[in-house]
């Protein structure tokens, strides 16, 4: 296992997205803190939905879950790296668990079983009242993890988010190139004939689900400290699970560049959008949703294929059902 | 006593979430597409119920026979004019297109309508009826008798009508349909045209009973989704069984452990039925 020349280059544009700080305004700071947060998670997203092809609606539900994990330590004073470890951990064995049972569905029973996780997940915090504070939120105190100032913190969450993307970056292609990444692709293509040359299909989608967990946990877990402040329907909201998806198809499915330069360009979509209009930005969204799968399916990567000579990565017609 | 008076409440919402999810549940069936708008469609239809209520005094039974051809060409537009172009694509795609095509009815709702919630107040109330120590509205009474009769309507329309028929045959085999003349696409919208007809005379008859606001159409699409599984995908008298089964298990858990955790038992047991018995209660294929 290499990485190979186009994986230097990614890491060579993630790295310079690095200093950021130092060259840009604290609204760039902000656009690029989000750029990260989303890089993350549509990347983590590309493990299960693209490598896999199994159509999970189960980011918000990690999301949520280790903002929630994430947040709560921090409000006891917990440094971050005991948050971020705790939620990360929470996540990868709570996805391995669920994994082994909600993996053996597929297609659309896969994908609304996936979002009831997060449903579920939301009313439990709601109605956990003494410990996440309910619907009345959860306060994360500025000084609990950045120090005084709030110059000082958007630096400081910027680098740790980009932190995150670069070793999420690492991971997912470490995965990808791993015989790991390869099972996967197995399982994506035909899962019977997988599990008939050995690939332990349950294991493998159960793991490729857990990786694709834990990053997200901890990109919430980082969400939490970042804006002091959640609450059970703003990080549990199906958006977080919708957002990752359109990304990866914006930049052609199953990819890592894709998901990583889909969530860029969603990014700008998004914002330029949120500017222009406040009022109807959700419905502006929709309409790029719908016009994205109209009439480029296969995302922006499509536009330039000659350019980027990847093969290109469907999914399997046989998870269609 | 108490225990009937909560049985007979759950019967009431039962039959109210066998008329949302009977469409919903067409729609997966025949059209293998999970439609997330089906939640705006139900808000839609309590907006057009509360407005023809307020602006001409239309009473929503009445309202229910404009509803149905209306709603039913707005879906068969959608069908026609864009999921038919996707329809074939895995359930990532048409899953991701409907939620996009909600994201902007649900704006366009929001922008026109506030996200106040509003309530039909029919004058003079209808009042209660009471059987012994059973009390039941009348509103409620009402609602839950036009539910079940729209929902054996649909059940009829797929039994003996031609296009019925059809719609069955395509849900059964798509390439014997083809084959023995039945224009497919034709036959996806008006499937989906019946499914979100049913959407928008389920929100008609739930602006009787709960008040109406965009934000509620997630908790209208999470109920169509429990019911629907519970029921068995495509299947009419699955829904109004799911229904039943959810209805009367949400009343005595309201009952028993609390209101705020209602959700959270609905979708505990959706996962439960996903996971023990995915084709649901009366999950034979086609069989209508």
């Amino acid at each position: 296992m290499s990485f190979r020349r186009t994986d230097w280059m990614l890491f060579g544009l993630v790295l310079a997205l690095g200093l950021t700080p130092w060259i840009g305004s604290p609204y760039v700071l902000r656009l690029g803190t989000f750029a990260c947060l989303y890089a993350v998670l549509a990347m983590s997203w590309n493990v299960i939905g693209g490598m896999t092809g199994y159509p999970s609606f189960a980011t918000a539900a990690f999301f949520g879950l280790g903002a929630y994990v994430g947040g709560i330590l921090l409000t006891k004073g917990y440094p971050l790296i005991a948050a971020l470890g705790a939620a990360a951990l929470v996540a990868f064995v709570g996805a391995m668990v669920l994994g082994v049972v909600l993996l053996r569905l597929r297609g659309h029973y896969f994908a609304v079983a996936s979002l009831a996780v997060a449903e579920v997940l939301r009313e439990l915090t709601n109605s956990a009242t003494d410990l996440t504070g309910g619907g009345m939120g959860l306060n994360i105190p500025l000084s609990a993890v950045a120090g005084a100032g709030i110059a000082q913190a958007a630096s400081f969450f910027f680098l740790t988010m980009w932190g995150l993307l670069l070793l999420t970056l690492a991971a997912v292609l470490w995965v990808e190139r791993s015989k790991l990444g390869f099972g996967l692709a197995c399982i994506r293509q035909n899962e019977a004939a997988a599990d008939m040359i050995g690939v332990n299909a349950t294991f493998y989608k159960s793991l490729a689900f857990a990786i694709s967990g834990l990053f997200v946990a901890m990109a919430g877990t980082l969400y939490a400290g970042w804006v002091h402040y959640i609450e059970p329907p703003d990080v549990f909201d199906i958006l977080f699970s919708v957002k990752p998806i359109v990304m990866a198809l914006l930049g052609g499915l199953g990819s890592t560049a894709g998901a990583l330069f889909g969530a860029a360009a969603f990014l700008a979509l998004e914002e330029i959008v949120w500017r222009n209009s406040l009022q109807g930005s959700s419905g502006i969204l929709g309409l790029l949703i719908v016009l994205l799968l109209l009439f480029l399916p296969r995302g922006l990567v499509s536009l330039g294929s000659q350019l980027v000579r990847r093969p290109h990565v469907e999914t399997a017609p046989g998870n269609g059902r | 006593m108490f225990t009937l008076q909560i049985f007979l409440n759950g019967l009431v919402l039962g039959c109210l979430y066998a008329c949302i999810a009977s469409g919903f549940s067409l729609v997966w069936g025949v059209l293998n597409v999970i439609n997330l708008m089906h939640g705006s469609f139900i808000v839609l239809g309590s907006y057009l119920a509360w407005g023809a209520y307020q602006s001409i005094g239309l009473s929503p039974w009445i309202t229910l026979v404009i509803a149905a051809p209306l709603f039913y060409g707005l879906g068969w537009i959608l069908q026609r004019g864009v999921l038919n172009r996707v329809i074939t694509a895995p359930v990532l795609v048409t899953l991701t297109m409907t939620f996009g095509l909600d994201l902007m009815l649900n704006n366009a709702m929001l922008l026109a309508f506030q996200a106040d919630y509003r309530k039909l107040n029919l004058d003079p109330p209808l009042g209660t009826l009471a059987l012994g120590s059973v009390v039941v509205p009348v509103d409620r009474l009402i609602a839950m008798a036009l539910a079940l009769a729209l929902t054996l309507v649909l059940y009829l329309i797929l039994r003996q009508s031609r296009v019925g028929r059809a719609i069955i045959a395509v849900r059964l085999d798509r390439d014997a349909a083809t084959l023995m003349g039945v224009r497919v696409p034709a036959i996806y919208a008006a499937a989906f045209g019946f499914g979100t007809a049913m959407a928008g005379c389920a929100g008609v008859l739930l602006a009787m009973i709960f008040p109406t606001s965009p934000v509620s159409s997630t908790a209208y699409l999470g109920k169509a989704f429990v019911v629907c599984v519970l029921g068995g995908l495509g299947s009419v008298p699955g829904a109004v069984l799911g229904g039943l089964l959810l209805g009367v298990v949400e009343s005595f858990g309201a009952w028993a452990i609390g209101p705020e955790h209602a959700v959270t038992l609905s979708f505990a047991l959706l996962i439960a039925f996903l996971i023990a018995r995915p084709q649901g209660l009366l999950g034979r294929q086609g069989f209508e």
